[in-house]
């Protein structure tokens, strides 16, 4: 799971245009990776096991994990960064991986992509790192025995049910459940639940690995394409005003 | 760069059209000095007419009968010994699902950058890479350094029609493919079964996004829909929650919709909302976000909250009838 802005927040670009305003922000959960904490929760409801959360991040992230472990997750794990924006999809991959390669897992979930850097990649990075089988966009799942079929959605529609052999990855697409809110015995529970903190430097990574292979180097409002008439005044003026013009300009009343 | 490789998502005949629009993005980056433009075309099928005449140099067909249907473990095998082979400065494709699927995979197992989901790129002195963060909030200039990379460009950057003409030479490539098993069982695709609303015909929509708050707000824009004689279409999350069935969803995973009307009405604007409805005749936005990527697209933009503006529009459509 990863933690970013909160998507409802402002944001400011920093003063040296290289990420945005850190200061004063709200954090959440990033919104597929609720999702996917829901479907580990509910798998281990039905088939029994440990969900163990796992991220990547600095001291802040402690809010996330505790509502994960209050929610019902086993134990939570922290590979300590501070500001993982020094790393890029392949250094996080191998960061991860080295540091999933210490567990004994069944199923690993992520979100199909995080809405700060929106890459969409880590999963199956992870999976080709792990040599594991995997999907992306899963909005069911059915485990049976030693296999997890899942249905994949596809563009316009379409859809696909696949078949993988456990160990497996799959990255979760946002809908395929109802994430749950942590109820007052989870949040007592949660406080005998623990959150390992990992070093990097414990991982015995290449270092070579984390080396960025991409670097952001100015980031920027974006150039609007269309010109946008914007609507002044109170709300019954406004209201007037749209619809003289969507039937005197636009004609579409 | 040397060479560059754009990699062909197809089916049979069809081409996917984000595939296409890659192409011209690969030829404005070949025409920028010195390169040459290699399709990479897979599976058993002969290359179909849009590319046989497109203005590219030359088609790399991996003629085999094993990458007909997506296999992950097959398209990464095949692409990592092209790629050993050929050895392109520059591998290119449509960030489609498929591509979501495989090239990460393949990216990290061969070491190369993959910058996904482009808007663009910048090439004079070394080449930038535009592309959307924070759901299209914000955008960013990324680089590499010296060396390969691989890009996916988003849908609806580039044009998908005019790929110049040419009559690029097919060059078949033999693989030994017989080693790779596949560890994921695909069964055919699918469609749900086809709810009640159609809003692929609908004149008007009215479209709610996660802005409206909770679902029992959600009859204010109901009611707006009824006075303007509209469809309710609406973004992921609503439907995500439960507020509104599927068929209502408008955007890459739901509808595509032109209607001459669309108004959106707390929807951010990210783009797989936005490829869903920016080709309707008049858009318009109502959000309290100014910097909401909906204004991108929007012809009439109102920056308030929609809890004000909508009943506002209500009384004054009423007024005019
Ligand atoms: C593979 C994939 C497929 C996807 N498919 C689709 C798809 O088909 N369709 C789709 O829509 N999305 C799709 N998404 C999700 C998409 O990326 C966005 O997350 C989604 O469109 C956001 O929906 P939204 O605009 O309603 O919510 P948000 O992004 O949360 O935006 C809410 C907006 O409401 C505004 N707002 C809040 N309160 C008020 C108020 N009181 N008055 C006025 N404005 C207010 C806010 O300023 C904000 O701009 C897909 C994502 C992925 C990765
Ligand atoms: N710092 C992180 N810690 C844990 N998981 C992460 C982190 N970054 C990304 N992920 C996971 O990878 C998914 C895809 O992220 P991305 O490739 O950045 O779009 C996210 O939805 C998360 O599940």
């Amino acid at each position: 799971m990863k933690q970013i802005p909160d998507p409802a927040s402002a944001l400011h670009i920093r003063a040296d245009e290289l990420w945005i305003d850190e200061s004063n922000l709200v954090y959440s959960a990033n919104e597929s990776d609720t999702y996917a904490l829901e479907e580990a929760l509910l798998l281990k409801e039905a088939h029994g096991g440990e969900v163990v959360v796992v991220t990547v991040g600095s001291a802040r992230t402690t809010q996330m994990l505790k509502d994960a472990l209050a929610k019902g997750a086993g134990r939570a794990i922290r590979v300590a960064l501070e500001g993982d924006g020094d790393l890029d999809s392949n250094g996080m991959a191998h960061l991860l991986a080295a540091a999933l390669r210490e567990e004994a897992f069944d199923l690993i979930l992520t979100g199909l992509q995080s809405d700060d850097a929106g890459h969409g990649q880590l999963g199956p990075m992870l999976a080709e790192l792990l040599d594991l089988p995997h999907v992306t966009l899963v909005v069911a799942t059915d485990i049976e025995a030693a296999s997890i079929k899942v249905k994949q959605e596809l563009e316009g529609g379409w859809f696909q049910n696949v078949t993988l052999t456990l160990p497996a990855l799959l990255t979760i697409q946002s809908g395929i459940n109802k994430p749950r809110y942590a109820s007052l015995k989870g949040i007592m529970a949660m406080k005998s639940k623990k959150i390992r903190d990992v070093q990097p430097a414990g991982l015995g990574i290449d270092p070579q690995q984390l080396a960025p292979l991409q670097t952001v180097k100015r980031i920027y409002l974006p150039i609007k394409s269309k010109e946008t008439v914007f609507l002044e005044g109170s709300p019954a003026e406004v209201a007037a005003q749209l619809v003289d013009k969507l039937t005197n300009e636009a004609k579409v009343l | 760069m040397g060479k560059i490789f754009i990699l062909i998502q197809s089916e049979g005949d069809a081409i996917h059209r984000v595939s296409l629009e890659a192409i011209n993005g690969a030829r404005q980056l070949r025409d920028s000095g010195g390169h040459s433009l290699h399709a990479v075309l897979m599976g058993s099928h002969a290359p179909p007419a849009p590319l046989k005449g497109c203005d590219i140099d030359e088609i790399l067909h991996l003629n085999h009968a094993q990458l007909d249907q997506y296999s992950p473990e097959h398209f990464i095998a095949a692409a990592e010994a092209l790629i050993a082979q050929e050895s392109p400065g520059l591998i290119i494709a449509g960030h489609t699902y498929q591509a979501r699927d495989w090239l990460p995979r393949l990216a990290v197992r061969i070491g190369l950058p993959m910058i996904s989901d482009c808007t663009g790129f910048e090439s004079g002195g070394s080449l930038t890479w535009l592309r959307p963060i924070f759901q299209g909030k914000i955008s960013a200039e990324v680089t590499t350094a010296d060396g390969p990379v691989m890009v996916s460009f988003q849908a609806g950057t580039f044009r998908s029609d005019d790929l110049g003409t040419g009559a690029p030479a097919v060059r078949a490539i033999d693989l030994d493919l017989s080693g790779v098993v596949p560890k994921v069982l695909r069964e055919p695709k699918f469609q749900e079964a086809k709810g009640t609303v159609d809003l692929s015909r609908a004149e008007r929509i009215v479209s709610v996004g996660r802005g409206i708050g909770e679902q029992e707000h959600m009859k204010i824009v109901e009611e707006l829909a009824a006075v303007l004689g509209a469809e309710l279409g609406s973004s992921r999350p609503v439907v995500d929650y439960g507020w509104l069935d599927h068929d209502r969803q408008v955007g890459s995973s739901g509808q595509t919709v032109t209607p001459k009307l669309y108004l959106a009405i707390g929807i951010s604007g990210a783009i797989q909302h936005q490829v869903g409805m920016k080709n309707s005749g008049c858009i318009v936005a109502i959000n309290k976000d100014a910097h909401a990527p909906i204004f991108e697209v929007a012809d009439y933009g109102i920056v308030a909250d929609l809890h004000e503006i909508v009943p506002a529009l209500i009384q004054a459509l009423k007024g005019e009838q």
